[in-house]
């Protein structure tokens, strides 16, 4: 039974193909592709669970393929299959197929038609892949795919200035969560030596055996997954990304922040469920977290004035419930209240253009001024108090840009000193001293070489962050981007063993991506001497095709799973030790920020109101 | 009302400065009101092609095609070779003809817009690198939008009576917290003498600058300030009225701006003009024309030359007249609507005896509407006139229904935890079933919701003392006899009265759509016309009114009966009213009649559908109409029907001047036979309601199709709902007036023809009386052109005087199978003569 996991990943990559050689003018074949896919997806899918229910349901476990293996290291693709993955299928293929239905005329000459549709299926394959995984390398790949889709898909309209900021916003609140997986990933290298499958965590004996040795090690890891989970389902402190994410077609907002997308969070949460099950403060924060989520969305959520906004907050104050459920270990109630939230917000926010004639209708013979929320019953003071605070969404969206983006400006400022030239003059001198230790390695007293791979990824941090408040330069943004990943490998060189053909993993991708993403914006400035970071530049509108290979650059650059660095930052956190929290820490947030930048250079080179203003150019504040 | 006449004030004068802003800024009504009207009505005081380039260097609009579509036109025979050199002879001169034929078809034009709106303000990003209007913007939108909120909120906001900044001022007076991150700004918000020019003095420091600084302010959300004005103007456009003042807006935006650079700069900053380096040019400063402006404005007029040419050659053209022989079979009087023109087609062919009309769909009664359990009254007539009148609807059993989707409950923790796990698998069906069955719900906006049809309505008037909030309920008989002639002799049916006489309104059906108010009659404030076709029946059918009709010499017939009826555009439906009342063998003539219109539905849907990517129209009628229902409740559909997309032609004339013309469902057409007018009194009030309403209409499209993202509303796929009076992109944008891309992605952008059929020394001296409708005229926003009624000869008004026009595409063809013909393609039709 198990062999036949694998055809629920590759039904849906085979449909991501087919649509991606498919002629943008033909809308008939673009949308039928992508119905018949997830249709026959979902179908097989069905009698799959069916067959599998009256097998008497045993959860399934297949080693998939094997990537990579070395003498202690061993890097494999894996599918899983149990009643959540069950539940998140049939929930997430039905209404996928629904919104694909729907999505076929509603779309109809909508520029970039294709474009939506190889997205959704893109993203639909990035779900697949994440509720079928049965560890967290594969759980990983899909979930970078939902985060790349989620970026196209809210900066779909990328001639215009709200969604591409949006979208970049989001992306950067979704890479925070990537983070508190890459670390738990890295913890959980360390805590069973080995790449461990969802199958094994379940084993309860296990899994408490090791948990009572490495208390610290256990809460390590169940933080940062939570940390990923909050981040990905819209919960305290990351909420006010989910209203700012509906910029999309009301459609893809529906499937993606109305339903599926949002709950991945949940689903993280149930997966590990065993590893945190005997963990209470773990627990506790999970069921408190959740409870307070749904209190302040609540409350946010009554005072929204716009549709779609009064919807993402009363959607998360129904996830915030369901943590809560999973906290307590309700697991049946838990996977029944996501599939009926899910339903009932795409529902509501695919219909959510009626809601003008319906409550227009209703307030024509009902409204009575008489009639007032049960808030107007506390004292004046206080009902001004929580408005406002509400109206404001509790400073959420403020707050998390003076705590994140702030300092980061503020340490990129401390080092102007390096800007341009200078920077080069400075780095290549210091890069050569550090290969020399890395050759010398020997010769250096240990109480210095202990600090050495901290320097030297701090190095890298200097790098990124400079990168990132770069506001005029291109390619010193880009070149810095790239310098990074040197120091970063330098790092880690030096602090254990790591072997050149590993080195070489690493390294590929982003010798490779760095090039051909120096290349496009060499031709770029050539032809836009005008070329800066200061503004969005949209230069998409005249050149689509660099647009996309820029965008593979990117990916690429990032670590996404398309070259072997994928593989390679994974390799590179097994040679952090579990006691250099602060190397982890280091490397961990120079993957943050690296991919910030980038996406950041490929928004403003490419994405935004077009520079040139020969055609129609939409308001900044549209 | 040109600032660019003034010279520059001393003093900064915040009056002046609303007044202006008030006259520029989008005149859009909430969505309910969805009225159209011109997009550039603020430069309506100067010549359509002067103003389109001003409009251009001002605020950046893009006001034409562009070049490139302009060639592919001319490349697609669209624009005629012949009316080009025609349109560059008259206005370049003979001998400079190759040269501008150069320019328009091969020179290469810089054709980038620079707006001079938003220069001086961005100072502070260059000068400070702060982006004011990222911070400022979504929490001024969302303050101002909770404000004004018609019913999304379950919260309300706290509202006070002295009006929005006042109950700014004591939210922020009690509460532990507040909108301001200083103190400073805080006291500003208090003192009793804030106003503009004392924030702006701490802002910019220039009153020079003053005007232009906040022009560029409120046109950085020109939608939200448009709206706030437009409320203020007319409180009543909101069912839950709010007190809000434009000034109100500006003086809180201004502190919000304040109370930024307060926090952000922590003290370092100083008033913008004490550092510009340069000032910015004036926004209203006048510009050479350039030569590309000059290209445009000659691509334009050929492109429409094109079209228009076929018309008036179309009048020229003698066709054969079929002679009815006996007494009419019915006649009916339909609204002037574009959408009216092929319908009207197909009943005179269905049953050559029949005969129809059109005027503006309020069939010239005007009040307002209360249907039965409304709390709020509905004004039915075009939207300038103020009605004295009340019509109540009465008697009517059915119950509104519900869905509990739009339900506030659900998105209460609790209640939303319920709702989601029994709900929410409703859901999931309702989606499936509205996806492979869609079906008529509680969300659909539906033409038949508007009134009960079998409800009855307080039409007479017996004792003028009863009114109700200063309006009379009803009219009387002689205010009825008034309105029944006036509309009756403004189309010349003054005889030959048929046995029924239909009054057919008209509305849409549509289900996700924002803007449905638009898809309604125009001429009954964006609402359903089935009232005021039952009001005006009801009238008509009066024995006491026709006595004093045919004492003012106009008699109908004992055996005439009128009927009231209201026609679907979006479902090709027709429901008839008050049916039982009709005399037994006028009913058993209905029934025949009947057939005839639902078979012209089924042929109407055939010839409507060829726009359909999703309808195959080589079906059968019937198939195809089936088809046209479905889709008219489709939740997937972005476009239900295409509304007045097209349009491009306004006949004032008699039916014969047009008929046997296929113009496409292009032309507007309001019944007047000026035999009966020969001084054009009934002209003159035809003019004045057709030129601002079709030509409002036509203009909307015009600047939607040009520049759909700076005027049109973009593209409505990811439109959010805010407050249920806009659409904004996102949660954090601007609010989004004009069409959205799914209206008037196939309209040709031409100005309205405006065709009198009359002498031309007549109309020269009726367009002249109101000023107002003149200045259409005049200033060419309208293209007016005389038909000579006995040598069909045409004249074209330019300012002073009638040129006679000679047409030159005098060979059109003809088509004898119109259901042939609209299979064949789905772009445009030439004009053709049906034979």
């Amino acid at each position: 039974m198990e062999y036949l996991l694998h055809f629920f990943v590759l039904v849906p990559l085979a449909g991501f193909i087919i649509s991606l050689l498919l002629n943008e003018k033909n809308e008939k074949a673009i949308s039928r592709i992508s119905a018949a896919t997830i249709g026959v997806h979902l179908i097989l899918g069905s009698l799959f669970v069916f067959y599998w229910i009256f097998s008497r349901h045993p959860n399934l476990n297949m080693k998939e393929l094997v990537v990579y293996k070395s003498y202690e290291y061993e890097f494999l693709i894996d599918f899983y299959f149990d009643k959540i993955s069950a539940t998140y299928f049939l929930v997430g293929a039905a209404l996928s197929f629904m919104v694909v239905v729907y999505s076929r005329y509603y779309l109809h000459r909508e520029e970039g038609y294709k474009r939506f549709f190889n997205t959704i299926l893109f993203f639909y394959l990035g779900y697949n892949i994440t509720i079928f995984s049965g560890n967290f390398e594969t759980l990983f790949i899909g979930w970078e795919m939902l985060g790349i889709s989620s970026f196209l898909l809210i900066a779909y309209y990328r001639d215009r200035y709200l969604p591409v900021k949006n979208a970049i916003k989001v992306f950067s609140i979704y890479r925070l969560g990537d983070v508190g997986l890459i670390l738990a990933m890295w913890m959980s290298h360390h805590l069973w030596f080995e790449n461990i499958s969802f199958d094994k965590l379940n084993n309860h004996v296990l899994v408490h055996f090791q948990l009572e040795n490495h208390t610290k090690v256990g809460l390590f890891i169940s933080v940062m997954v939570l940390i990923a989970a909050a981040a990905k389902s819209a919960q305290l402190p990351f909420s006010s990304w989910l209203p700012r994410a509906m910029e999309g077609p009301t459609p893809s907002s529906a499937i993606f922040y109305g339903s599926l997308s949002v709950h991945i969070g949940v689903f993280l949460l149930l997966r590990t469920y065993h590893f945190w099950e005997y963990q209470t403060p773990v627990r506790i924060a999970i069921g408190v977290l959740g409870i307070a989520s749904t209190l302040i969305a609540t409350g946010i959520s009554r005072v929204q004035s716009s549709i779609k906004s009064q919807i993402a907050y009363a959607s998360i104050a129904q996830i915030g419930i369901i943590f809560a459920e999973v906290a307590l270990g309700w697991h049946l109630l838990a996977l029944f209240h996501f599939a009926g939230n899910a339903f009932l917000r795409t529902y509501q926010l695919l219909v959510s253009p009626s809601v003008v004639s319906y409550l227009i209708r209703e307030q024509f013979y009902h409204y009575s001024p008489h009639e007032k929320s049960i808030e107007f019953a506390l004292p004046g003071k206080w009902q001004n108090t929580l408005y406002m605070l509400c109206v404001k969404e509790w400073n959420l969206d403020g707050i998390l840009y003076t705590l994140l983006w702030n300092p980061i400006k503020k340490i990129a400022r401390t080092f102007h000193f390096l800007d341009e030239g200078k920077a080069v003059v400075f780095f290549i001198p210091a890069y050569m001293a550090g290969l020399a230790t890395v050759l010398y390695k020997e010769e250096i007293p240990l109480n210095i070489r202990k600090y050495l791979p901290v320097l030297f990824a701090l190095m890298g941090f200097i790098m990124v962050l400079k990168s990132f408040s770069e506001r005029r330069n291109v390619f010193y943004a880009w070149i810095l981007i790239v310098m990074n990943n040197f120091w970063i490998s330098l790092s880690i060189t030096l602090n254990s063993h790591f072997p050149a053909n590993q080195m070489l993993i690493y390294m590929s991708g982003v010798v490779v991506c760095g090039g051909l993403g120096l290349g496009i914006l060499l031709r770029m400035k050539q032809i836009e001497p005008g070329l800066d970071l200061a503004r969005f530049h949209g230069h998409v509108y005249e050149y689509p095709g660099k647009a996309f290979f820029f965008l593979l650059a990117c990916l690429g650059l990032t670590g996404f799973p398309i070259t072997p660095t994928f593989i390679g930052e994974d390799l590179l956190f097994a040679h952090i030790h579990s006691d250099q929290v602060v190397l982890a820490a280091l490397v961990a947030l120079c993957f943050v920020v690296d991919g910030l930048s980038i996406i950041r250079v490929f928004g403003r080179v490419f994405f935004g109101p077009h520079v040139k203003t020969y055609h129609e150019v939409a308001y900044k504040s549209s | 009302m040109n600032p660019s006449n003034q010279t520059e004030p001393a003093l900064f004068d915040e009056g002046h400065l609303l007044k202006e802003l008030r006259h520029y800024l989008p005149a859009q009504a909430p969505l309910k009101d969805f009225i159209h009207h011109n997009s550039l009505h603020a430069f309506q005081h100067q010549n359509f092609f002067e103003a389109l380039k001003n409009a251009g260097d001002t605020f950046g609009y893009k006001t034409y095609l562009s070049l490139a579509e302009y060639r592919k036109l001319f490349a697609q025979k669209r624009i005629h070779p012949d009316l080009l050199n025609r349109v560059i002879e008259k206005s370049e001169g003979v001998e400079n003809l190759a040269l501008w034929q150069h320019f328009l078809l091969h020179e290469k034009f810089d054709e980038s817009r620079e707006p001079k709106t938003g220069i001086l303000r961005s100072a502070w990003k260059s000068g400070y690198s702060l982006d004011i209007e990222s911070f400022i913007q979504p929490l001024l939108f969302r303050i101002v939008c909770s404000y004004l909120d018609q019913g999304i909120a379950v919260w309300e906001f706290p509202v006070q009576e002295g009006g929005f900044l006042q109950t700014i001022r004591e939210m922020e007076g009690n509460s532990f917290t507040g909108f301001f991150k200083t103190p400073a700004a805080r006291n500003l918000l208090f003192r009793p003498d804030l106003n503009m020019g004392m924030l702006l003095e701490k802002l910019v420091g220039d009153p020079s600058l003053y005007e232009q600084y906040v022009f560029d302010q409120q046109f950085s959300h020109q939608g939200w300030s448009g709206m706030v004005a437009v409320v203020e103007e007319n409180p009543h456009t909101l069912l839950i009225t709010r007190k809000i003042s434009l000034r109100d807006f500006i003086l809180f935006e201004l502190l919000l701006e304040f109370d930024l650079l307060e926090s952000q700069m922590k003290g370092k900053w100083q008033p913008l003009a004490k550092w510009i380096r340069e000032k910015p040019r004036p926004l209203f400063s006048p510009c050479p024309e350039t030569r590309l402006d000059r290209v445009y404005a000659l691509w334009q007029q050929a492109f429409e030359w094109s079209f228009y040419d076929q018309v008036l050659a179309g009048f020229q053209i003698k066709r054969a007249k079929k002679k009815e022989s006996g007494p009419r079979s019915f006649q009916a009087v339909l609204c002037i609507d574009d959408r009216e023109c092929s319908i009207r087609r197909y009943l005179e062919k269905l049953d050559s005896r029949c005969e129809t009309f059109g005027t503006p769909g309020f069939f010239g009664v005007e009040f307002y509407f209360q249907p039965q359990g409304g709390k709020f009254y509905t004004k039915v007539c075009p939207a300038p006139i103020s009605p004295k009148y009340l019509i109540k609807e009465v008697g009517v059993k059915k119950k509104l229904e519900k869905d509990i989707h739009f339900s506030k409950h659900s998105h209460h923790f609790l209640f939303g935890w319920f709702i989601s796990q029994t709900i929410g698998f409703w859901s999931a069906l309702r989606l499936f079933f509205n996806l492979f069955k869609p079906s008529m719900s509680p969300a659909t906006a539906s033409s038949l919701k508007h009134m009960d049809r079998f409800s009855r309505l307080i039409i007479e008037n017996k004792n003028p003392a009863h009114r109700e909030n200063d309006l009379q309920i009803g009219f009387t008989e002689e205010e009825m006899a008034i309105r029944v002639e006036n509309t009756l002799r403004s189309i010349g049916m003054v005889k030959d009265f048929a046995p029924l006489v239909y009054i057919i309104g008209h509305g849409a059906s549509s289900v996700n759509n924002p803007h449905y108010a638009a898809y309604d009659c125009g001429a009954c404030s964006g609402r359903a016309g089935s009232v005021n076709a039952r009001v005006f029946s009801y009238m008509a059918n009066h024995s006491v009114v026709r006595r004093m009709l045919s004492e003012k010499g106009l008699d109908i017939p004992v055996e005439t009966q009128f009927v009231g009826a209201i026609r679907d555009t979006t479902r090709d439906e027709i429901v008839f009213f008050d049916i039982e009342t009709l005399y037994p063998e006028n009913q058993e003539v209905h029934r025949k009649n009947e057939k005839i219109f639902l078979k012209a539905l089924d042929l109407n849907a055939k010839e409507r559908s060829r726009r359909f990517d999703s309808i195959n129209s080589k079906l059968s009628p019937s198939r195809i109409h089936e088809k046209i229902l479905r889709r008219s409740v489709s939740l997937f559909e972005p476009r239900p029907e295409l509304n007045h997309a097209t349009n491009a032609i306004c006949i004032v004339g008699r039916r014969e001047l047009s008929k046997g013309l296929f113009l496409d469902r292009r032309s507007f057409l309001n019944s007047y036979d000026h035999s009966t007018d020969p001084e054009g009194k009934y002209l003159l009030n035809i003019l004045n309601a057709a030129a601002p309403v079709c030509g409002g209409i036509n203009l909307e499209y015009y600047f939607s199709r040009v520049d759909n993202q700076k005027l049109g509303a973009g593209t409505k796929l990811p439109h959010n709902v805010m407050g249920l009076f806009g659409v904004a992109n996102g949660i954090d944008g601007d609010l989004r007036p004009g069409l959205p891309a799914q209206m008037i992605e196939v309209h040709d952008p031409v100005r309205l023809l405006m065709v009198v059929e009359h002498f031309p020394e007549v109309v020269l001296q009726v367009i002249q009386k109101n000023p107002a409708t003149f200045e259409w005229f005049r200033n060419e926003w309208v293209v007016l052109v005389v038909v000579h009624p006995e040598t069909r000869v045409c004249f074209h008004y330019q300012y002073p005087d009638f040129h006679e026009y000679e047409p030159i595409q005098m060979d059109i063809p003809h088509v004898d199978d119109v259901e042939k013909l609209v299979e064949s393609h789905t772009e445009n039709f030439p004009v053709f003569v049906v034979d």
